[in-house]
């Protein structure tokens, strides 16, 4: 691609793997930041041609409207069961799943547990904004105690209702688990760390030693009913407690005598 | 896990017979199975339930040995997604399960229906409603034949009455789904996927495969990126989704199968499928040796249904006995064909209850005695 343009440099621009469609997401969202750095990585280490991509319901169930790459949709909570079922007939080629809280956390617990417990070969990008986005902001299992959504009108009682599920804290005992991280997308270098921890999945995939899952902390303006200001300091303040961004399982380096 | 005699017996029948086709004596289920290999499966996902576990129990053995995928997913839910998935990656797919097992996957087969991938569900039905009994049934008809989950959709649906049909319908399966991009589903019941009968195998590689440019394969620069979705949040969209798929169920009427015997000089018409259509035969015989100018019809492909030969038979058949193992199903596809023409009755025995000859045979002699018929 051209490099200068009249003089001038280009020092960023829209990679192949994104297509021209317009994203229907709110303004400030944080799922068109990481759609954008997964095509960038998969564009950067020239993986396209043997990657398939996996979007169930949810926010992000039009996400093959901007990928430009082989992608299926999946059924609600399932993501993982189709992605096991793509790279169990083509071992050598990348998959990853891209889920919700909802998804991932409640209707699909059963799935996500056993994927990365069978340690299938793939990476899973779990964005956590705290709230069924889609179906306009009602509750998720992430949802802080005390905060309000249309189906916690009077703040998360965690007595009826349970307490904020730290799925992520829970798969990471699992030995299936290859390398598990929380990162988010509310600031540039956070952006920058998040697109260093999917470029260190994909390397891992090739090693075959298990599931890659990377958790995004992820603002959900309208359904917070805030700015996407607003929602991005918010999010640090009381996403971060409960959601401490990190690495939470690093395979061990190799052993020296290897 | 099969125990080791089973093992045995299955390693010996396997050293003898892979690679070409040769006659010998097997279970429904393992036929079944093997069938599968023979026909080119490529990924199998199942999840243990009486009477069809032998299938996965058959294939973790022999699958992986011959290039199939073989995993025991941690619920139908979960198997049925991962039929999605490979399925939608160009391969060449089965799983298998029983009454409850297919209740639960019902939203992931109209997913698949919806995004048309090929692949072929087994039903080794038994008796319900809930968790019911582990004995044959064939109370999965409704859901079988009408579509299942939710929407405007079908299934190509075959009906086996025998352990060589479990085997051959396998071939059939995949050659009609991969045509027709329609799920296949093989309806059979607990009596045919545990009996032993004598089978003959056709060999492998039979099945050629054909190109599949839809699949998710990874996009290369040569072509548009593929996807494969049933979203289409556009209403118009949705409904010419919807016209398509229906075109499709219209042109696969064509494949209608059915069976008859002594139809044409019938007075008295039985109308049965899979195990029933077994017993109903030998009623047939029976009331024949009674001077009962008695018939028998069999649909083998109970969706597309063959209600074209049925509607013909009521031109000259006086009245019609549907036979199930259920409470009545078919026999309402039977009276939609015969409209009204003719009377049709039902039998039935229900909740894993095999009907005897000897109660249907006194069943269509009181239709006689009363003279129930319209000549
Ligand atoms: C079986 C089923 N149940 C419910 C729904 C409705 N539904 C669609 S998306 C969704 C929740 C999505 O929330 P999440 O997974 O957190 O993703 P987000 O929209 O926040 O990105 C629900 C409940 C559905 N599509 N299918």
């Amino acid at each position: 691609m051209e490099n200068s343009l009249n003089g001038l440099e280009v020092v960023y621009e829209k990679v192949e793997t994104l297509t021209d469609a317009p994203m229907h997401y709110c303004p400030g969202c944080g799922h068109g930041v990481v759609h954008r750095v997964i095509m960038e990585v998969i564009q950067e280490m020239g993986i396209t041609e043997d990657t398939i991509g996996v979007a169930p319901v949810g926010c992000s169930v039009f996400a093959y409207n901007y990928m430009n790459i082989d992608m299926q949709e999946a059924a609600h909570g399932r993501a993982t069961a189709a992605a096991t079922g793509v790279k169990r007939v083509l071992p050598e080629k990348y998959v990853f799943t891209y889920q919700g809280d909802g998804d991932l956390a409640a209707i699909g617990t059963g799935e996500t547990i056993h994927t990365v417990n069978r340690g299938e070969n793939i990476l899973m990008v779990f964005v956590n904004n705290g709230v069924y986005g889609m179906t306009g902001g009602q509750m998720a299992p992430t949802t802080l105690a005390g905060m309000k959504t249309t189906t916690s009108p009077f703040g998360r009682d965690t007595a009826t209702m349970g307490s904020p599920l730290r799925i992520t804290e829970l798969i990471a005992h699992l030995p299936g688990a290859y390398y598990v991280t929380r990162q988010s997308v509310h600031s540039a270098p956070a952006v920058r760390k998040l697109k260093k921890a999917i470029q260190q999945s994909f390397e891992y995939q090739k090693l075959k030693q298990g599931t890659c899952f990377i958790e995004v902390v992820a603002n959900c303006p309208s359904g917070w009913k805030m700015t996407p200001v607003e929602s991005n300091k918010w999010l640090v303040e009381n996403m971060f407690p409960m959601y401490p961004p990190g690495d939470i399982k690093v395979p061990k380096p190799p052993a020296a005598n290897n | 896990m099969p125990d080791e005699f089973t093992h045995n017996i299955t390693q010996k029948i396997m050293g003898s017979i892979e690679g070409n086709s040769e006659t010998k004596l097997m279970k429904g289920n393992e036929a079944l199975a093997e069938a599968a290999l023979r026909a080119g499966m490529q990924a199998y996902f199942g999840y243990p339930i009486t009477p069809q576990s032998e299938i996965l129990e058959y294939l973790i053995i022999h699958g992986p040995k011959r290039g199939s995928v073989v995993l025991q997913a941690e619920s139908e839910v979960a198997a049925i997604n991962m039929v999605y998935g490979a399925a939608g990656a160009g391969a060449r797919v089965m799983i298998s399960s029983s009454s409850p097992g297919i209740s639960l996957m019902q939203e992931g087969i109209s997913y698949i229906a919806a995004a048309e991938l090929p692949c072929v569900i087994v039903n080794i039905q038994r008796g319900g409603p809930g968790l019911g009994t582990i004995q044959p049934a064939q109370a999965d008809y409704f859901q079988a034949v009408k579509g299942g989950g939710h929407g405007d959709y079908r299934l190509i649906v075959l009906a086996p009455n025998s352990v060589q049909e479990m085997a051959d319908f396998m071939f059939d399966g995949f050659r009609l789904t991969e045509q027709y991009r329609i799920p296949v589903m093989i309806l059979s019941d607990g009596a045919l996927g545990q009996m032993m009968e004598k089978v003959t195998l056709a060999p492998a590689g039979s099945l050629p495969h054909s190109a599949k440019p839809w699949a998710t394969v990874g996009k290369p620069p040569t072509r548009e990126h593929n996807f494969i979705t049933s979203l289409h949040i556009e209403p118009e969209r949705m409904e010419e989704i919807n016209i398509h798929l229906q075109k499709k169920y219209q042109d696969v009427q064509k494949e209608v199968k059915f069976e008859l015997h002594n139809t044409d000089d019938a007075d008295i018409v039985l109308v049965a499928f899979g195990l029933s259509a077994r017993i109903c035969e030998k009623v047939m015989d029976l009331a024949r040796e009674k001077g009962i100018r008695a018939g028998l019809i069999r649909p083998i492909t109970l969706y597309p249904f063959p209600s074209e030969i049925i509607a013909q038979i009521a031109e000259t058949a006086a009245a019609f006995l549907t036979v199930e193992m259920n409470a009545g199903q078919m026999v309402e596809d039977v009276r939609l064909a015969v409209n009204g023409r003719k009377p049709v009755f039902f039998k039935g025995r229900m909740g894993g209850m095999i009907p005897t000859p000897e109660e249907v045979l006194a069943e269509l002699e009181s239709i006689v005695e009363h003279k129930l018929m319209h000549a």
